[in-house]
């Protein structure tokens, strides 16, 4: 093995790569929040009686479980200029996340309700609830349940998959990497610590999401 | 005066056709060696003790929680620096088996877990030798019942096989992408690569799904 790591550079540039790992956190959490209302909206409308509605939802959920990520980034970044619509890297990997993971979520979110029988809304309305109160109390709740750990895998797919900035000159924290190492030639020591670094967010965020969901659901899940 | 660029023309379908067959190649390869590998470590973690699978349990943890990009790169430079470059499919073969394999092995883990203890215990009753039990009951009876998720797995490395663009594997997306600087004609090309990809995953899934529907009780 005739390489000579070089930590030093790496250190003294750690600032910047905290600050691309916050770009890269920032984006996914923007991505999935954004995506989790459309995802919303297009369970709502693929349930929906109106053809043209569901329509619509089938083709959004079809297209972004069937084609890769990184055609959706270049699809945003390049084709849309076509239309001159020119988008900023980061503008152009954040929609290109919020349709997949709408897409995503979509399906998540009507599995989920779809899995609640109909006859526990019956059932509350017989004990005297409103509508609001049976979904607040009953149907959601349970729903939560279902699609917590779903959503939580799409939220560290979001993480994961952002890196995909780095081939559009996003800066993020592969894109930092990757500019931070053509300047100083230690590709091998600035992309370990960039692997560790996500390896360290991801665990952070399933860390996190499974705290949250002791206290949610308070152990039965 | 000549413009910079040149319209897309049928002289260009060569360039496109490599694309096209140098991302099924790889995914071919991945999905087979990762298969296969996924196969044995899937069988070994559902065998072994605890500490044997915390082991490979982290192995695997790592293979899915660090970006496959990063992977890519990483691996590709590490065989450089030691001094014997790879070739980008090479490389990049190797990267998305192992990366197959980390979700395959799961995939086949819960599989074989899901053949009931009282299943091996009858057939070894009926005097078969365990590696009996393990060829005709727990292989084919564990691998029917993951077979959607075997199928998921394989479409997902259909699509993360676009991303062995970034180590230099002219593969489809990277054609296109060196296309659409040549032609500035971004959204012609774009849908015929999105197309293309749908073409191939959109079927698979609903085979899938409706597998899945057929197989649920």
């Amino acid at each position: 093995m005739d390489y000579e790591f070089h930590w030093n550079v790496v250190f003294q540039n750690m600032p910047q790569l905290l600050n691309g790992a916050f770009v890269t956190l920032h984006v996914s959490v923007l991505a999935m929040l954004l995506g989790v209302v459309i995802a919303i909206l297009l369970a709502i409308a693929k349930m929906n009686n109106t053809k043209f509605f569901s329509q619509v939802a089938t083709v959004w959920v079809e297209i972004a479980r069937n084609t890769p990520a990184l055609f959706q980034i270049y699809m945003a970044y390049f084709g849309l200029g076509a239309f001159g619509i020119h988008l900023s890297p980061y503008v152009a990997v954040l929609s290109a996340l919020v349709f997949i993971n709408a897409g995503y979520l979509t399906e998540t979110f009507r599995g989920g309700f779809q899995s609640i029988p109909s006859t526990q809304y019956s059932a509350s309305k017989s004990l005297g609830m409103t509508s609001i109160q049976s979904y607040r109390y009953i149907i959601l709740p349970q729903m939560l349940r279902r699609i917590y750990h779903p959503m939580t895998n799409q939220f560290v797919w979001s993480i994961l998959m952002s890196s995909l900035g780095i081939l559009v000159g996003m800066s993020e924290l592969s894109g930092t990497t990757q500019r931070l190492q053509s300047l100083s030639f230690r590709t091998l020591e600035f992309f370990i610590v960039a692997a560790v670094m996500y390896f360290i967010i991801t665990k952070l965020v399933l860390f996190g999401s499974s705290l949250l969901a002791r206290r949610l659901f308070k152990g039965e899940i | 005066m000549n413009s910079l660029f040149t319209p897309l023309s049928w002289s260009d379908s060569g360039l496109i056709l490599t694309g096209v067959w140098n991302t099924i190649i790889i995914s071919v390869v991945a999905i087979v060696v990762g298969t296969i590998l996924g196969l044995i470590v899937g069988f070994l973690r559902a065998e072994s003790n605890r500490a044997v699978n915390v082991l490979f349990g982290s192995v695997l943890d790592v293979l899915r929680s660090v970006p496959l990009i990063i992977q890519l790169i990483l691996f590709s430079t590490f065989v450089g620096a030691m001094g014997n470059p790879l070739a980008p499919f090479v490389a990049g073969s190797i990267v998305l088996s192992l990366y197959t394999m980390a979700f395959m092995s799961e995939v086949f883990r819960s599989g074989f877990e899901s053949v009931s203890p009282s299943m091996q215990t009858a057939a070894r009753s009926l005097g078969m030798t365990k590696w009996q039990t393990i060829y005709h009951i727990r292989l084919p009876i564990g691998l029917r019942a993951v077979f959607p998720s075997w199928l998921g797995v394989a479409l997902s490395v259909i699509k993360d096989s676009a991303l062995v663009s970034v180590i230099g594997y002219m593969e489809l997306l990277r054609t296109s992408e060196q296309l659409i600087s040549r032609t500035q004609q971004p959204l012609e090309i774009l849908i015929g690569v999105g197309i293309f990809y749908f073409i191939i995953s959109y079927p698979l899934s609903h085979y899938g799904r409706y597998v899945e529907r057929k197989m649920a009780i």
